[in-house]
């Protein structure tokens, strides 16, 4: 790797670095807050257990795909690279839109994020997670138009590694909604 | 080990983790307080699997990366058990205590000098 790869490679993981502390601000928001449901629906009321474990089954295999498709993309096998690129897509699509059917019903019920400051604080750090994915996907389909497009060089297996590090980094920032939201939730 | 195989490993083992969390919660496998404990457990020991098995960390090269890793643990560890702490005490001193015993904190404070 040239020199001004490993400075890109760095840089994008300082930013990774700085999007965790947005993260970790909301989540303390969230744990301070989660009490106060202000005679709401409280975390255990709302939670379907077992549609979220699929959700994160469905984002923990498209950072695996994600991982094997940068593998495919240094093993310069290009018509690899976009299948699986293209089921990273087709596995985030599917996560979002779970996640925003989750969110329908939920404000369907009446317990949207008006209702309590649980419930703000839940959106907010949910929903932060969920617009990273949302752009993630945006970028996602760049790459794969990219890949479509042009010659595969080393310029483009840098753009690739770029996005398999920030697709990782969103499925570590879920396993700690799962965790903290989630299941400390429902138990 | 090639990198195909560690990928592997990372994924098998993530799932693992997060059956196991999911069970135990679901389950009430274990009671409430240490429910807390085991949870956070599982879910750095996860952290390190991917880590490791996905964001390649620890790899040679990526001292820098450390660095920036660690700096941001620390105010990550600042900015939460901060506001957890503080949060926690102004509730105590705040909503936990009747008027009476309030305005007496509140005297007893003035008079240390606060």
């Amino acid at each position: 790797m040239n020199q001004l790869a490993s400075k890109r490679y760095f840089g994008f993981w300082l930013y990774l670095m700085t999007d965790c502390l947005l993260f970790a601000a909301l989540f303390a928001t969230y744990v301070v807050l989660r009490g106060n449901t202000a005679d709401g629906p409280r975390p255990s009321e709302i939670f379907n257990m077992p549609f979220v474990l699929v959700e994160t089954v469905i984002l923990l295999t498209s950072s695996f795909i994600c991982g094997l498709m940068l593998l495919a993309a240094k093993a310069n096998n290009v018509r690899r690279t976009k299948t699986l690129l293209f089921g990273v897509i087709v596995l985030g699509v599917l996560f979002l839109g779970m996640e925003l059917s989750e969110f329908t019903q939920l404000v369907h019920e009446g317990a949207g994020w008006t209702t309590s400051a649980f419930l703000s604080a839940f959106f907010t750090l949910v929903g932060t997670h969920g617009a990273h994915i949302f752009i993630g996907l945006l970028w996602a389909g760049a790459l794969l138009w990219l890949l479509q497009t042009r010659t595969f060089n080393d310029a483009l297996l840098q753009k690739t590694g770029l996005f398999a590090m920030f697709w990782h980094f969103l499925d570590v920032i879920w396993i700690f909604i799962f965790t903290i939201v989630y299941i400390m939730g429902a138990a | 080990m090639s990198d195909a195989k560690k990928y592997t490993i990372g994924f098998v083992l993530s799932l693992l983790a997060t059956w196991l969390a999911y069970s135990i919660a679901v389950g009430h496998l274990v009671n409430a307080h240490a429910m807390i404990v085991v949870l956070v457990v599982l879910a750095v020991i996860q952290l390190v699997i991917q880590l490791v098995y996905f964001l390649h960390f620890g790899s040679p090269g990526s001292k820098w990366n450390m660095l920036a890793f660690v700096f941001m643990g620390i105010v990550l560890l600042i900015i939460v058990v901060g506001s957890l702490w503080i949060m926690a005490n102004l509730d105590y001193n705040m909503m936990q205590r009747s008027p009476d015993e309030k305005n007496s904190y509140m005297i007893e404070q003035s008079n240390k000098g606060f």
